[in-house]
């Protein structure tokens, strides 16, 4: 693999409102140090892509973001989110969890019926009103692009849908809980084009309320949907611009080696 | 030679030994039943044992196999779903856990006449519980917990991580995850493993003729006071259980028709115990379905 400087980097700071922000973020997995300062901020109710090569940190960074690193790697640094430290010790990760939802690559549906895995966590948190979780239930299909494929059948098992029937199935689960940001780590790599694209488009409507962050290996898919990019590299973050800029023009060695395929 | 011929030869090999294996069960059952299901009838399933006369049958024994069952898994499932989930979801991967795995190995390798003797002085002597049906029902905790904690483990281990992922990144607590979407996946499995350990305590004998003792005494079936002693529900009496029931009628017992009543007597306790393995897996199945939503 060809050497760069890891020390140099260029990270815009952005001009829209920001949703959410790490600074000097370290992750480490026992004494592997896997993430270095990454700061970066995210615009509110846009779509953010991290995209790099294989190992290079973009699911580890992502996890930090929800806490979902807990008990598997130590976390150092910021990540502010509504004012406050979400990083800190002190921070309920539950209650983080709930605001910052997140889609995994792999569809995981609950071994449940399609409206037990919406509303499973609904009533989890205290709400057992029935038209508030049948309201939720159709709101958050709808909003996942599922609901005329499955609106006749809400007590099949979700295991019964299709990969991407899941896929959407696993989105529309985290946005019934109205977070506030959706983290996706690789979400449509295990599905068909077609699926693809209808989770493409779901990701589309849903920024009007959300703020996305989505890690893609698809270089062509973080050109059609996301606002800002972010390139890893080797546990580093080497550039972090607008989507635009990265594709067409970007600064660091790194980046234009590794968008024109000559990585390595 | 080449692959495809040492493929055939391999293939051959292994349908042999299975065969052999399947040719010895089935003798093995085939013969018990044929020898004893004739002599089944529900006269002696429901009269009460004869000591020097003939024409006993085993309504005691059976009720009290039953019943050890129901109190051994009454004690032991708690702790062994305790175990089991602790081991698999909240352990951390240290010496200490190592040591319970390691302890949990040796205990399940105890020879059952050891642990019927261990239950014999500790129980029976030093604890002062008698010959009752609570010491055999503890001296089999020891028996099935191993295995017990064992396969609730398994169980939860076989439930993919993502479910768990997919519980945490929604605010759910662990243990809301681990009660309400992953045990419920792993329900069958256990429910197999429940049942499957309830054939190999039913069976039992060694760890219950020092523990439960040999005797069925004469019991009242209307009397549900448990305080009462000779209410068949009382679990300080002694009782002797189907098992334990042919390896004595077979060794020391008087009575003219002893063969006819130990055949009988092994043909319900694997009939019995094929109830169990069968249902186990037709109850394992129809859980799967329902607690999955699945069709
Ligand atoms: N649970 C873990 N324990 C130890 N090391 C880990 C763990 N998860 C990831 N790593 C290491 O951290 C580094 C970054 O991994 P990460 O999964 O974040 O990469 P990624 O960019 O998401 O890769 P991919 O595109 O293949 O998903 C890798 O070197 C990996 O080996
Ligand atoms: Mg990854």
């Amino acid at each position: 693999m060809k050497e760069y400087n890891l020390e140099e980097h260029s990270i815009v700071k952005i001009t829209d409102e920001v949703e959410i922000s790490s600074t000097d973020l370290q992750v480490y997995y026992g004494n592997d140090h896997a993430i270095f300062d990454a700061s970066l901020e995210f615009p509110k109710n846009q779509i953010t892509s991290l995209i790099g090569a294989s190992g290079s940190g973009k699911s580890t960074y992502l996890r930090c973001l929800n806490r979902m690193n807990e008990k598997i790697a130590r976390v150092d640094g910021k990540i502010m989110y509504q004012g406050t430290d979400i990083n800190a010790s002190g921070v309920n990760v539950y209650e983080v969890r709930k605001q910052i939802g997140m889609v995994f690559q792999r569809p995981n549906p609950f071994a449940k019926s399609i409206r037990e895995n919406i509303q499973f966590a609904l009533k989890s948190n205290g709400i057992h009103d029935k038209h508030v979780l049948e309201e939720r239930l159709e709101s958050s299909l709808k909003e996942a692009a599922l609901w005329d494929e499955v609106k006749d059948e809400l007590d099949k098992s979700a295991l019964e849908l299709s990969g991407g029937q899941q896929q959407r199935l696993c989105i529309a689960r985290s946005v019934a809980m109205r977070p506030q940001i959706l983290l996706l780590d690789e979400p449509a790599s295990a599905l068909d084009p077609i699926s693809t694209s209808k989770i493409e488009d779901t990701l589309d409507e849903l920024k009007s309320h959300y703020t996305i962050i989505i890690v893609t290996h698809n270089m062509s898919q973080a050109t059609r949907i996301s606002n800002y990019t972010a390139f890893f590299h080797l546990g580093h973050i080497v550039e972090y611009d607008k989507t635009k800029n990265i594709f067409m023009n970007p600064s660091m060695p790194a980046t234009s080696d590794y968008i024109s395929g000559a990585f390595g | 030679m080449n692959p495809k011929r040492i493929n055939n030869i391999a293939t051959a090999v292994i349908y042999g030994l299975v065969g052999i294996v399947v040719l010895i069960l089935l003798f093995l059952i085939g013969y018990i039943l044929f020898n004893g299901v004739p002599d089944i009838s529900w006269k002696f399933l429901t009269t009460p044992a004869q000591a020097f006369s003939a024409g006993g049958g085993i309504r005691d024994q059976l009720f009290n196999s039953l019943y050890l069952l129901v109190l051994t898994l009454l004690i032991s499932f708690p702790i062994a779903l305790g175990s089991g989930i602790y081991l698999a979801e909240y352990a951390p991967d240290n010496w200490f856990t190592n040591l319970i795995r390691t302890t949990i190995e040796v205990l399940s390798s105890l020879p059952s006449v050891v642990v019927g003797l261990f239950g014999y002085l500790f129980l029976v002597i030093q604890l002062h519980l008698s010959f009752s049906i609570l010491s055999g029902a503890i001296a089999l905790t020891f028996f099935n917990l191993p295995l017990l904690t064992r396969s609730i483990e398994e169980s939860l281990n076989s439930v993919s991580d993502l479910q768990k992922q997919a519980g945490m990144s929604l605010g759910l607590s662990d243990w809301r995850t681990i009660t309400r979407i992953i045990l419920p996946v792993g329900l069958p499995g256990i429910l197999t493993g429940v049942i499957l350990s309830a054939g190999r305590v039913f069976g039992e004998a060694a760890a219950l003729i020092y523990t439960a003792g040999q005797s069925a005494p004469i019991v009242n079936y209307a009397n549900w006071n448990i305080f009462d002693p000779s209410s068949f529900l009382n679990p300080m009496r002694p009782a002797e259980t189907l098992a334990v029931h042919i390896w004595k009628v077979n060794t020391e017992s008087v009575t003219p028709d002893a063969h006819l009543i130990s055949s009988a007597s092994s043909a319900v306790l694997i009939i019995v115990i094929l109830i169990f393995n069968l249902s186990a897996r037709f109850i394992g199945n129809w859980l799967y379905k329902k607690m999955t939503a699945t069709r």
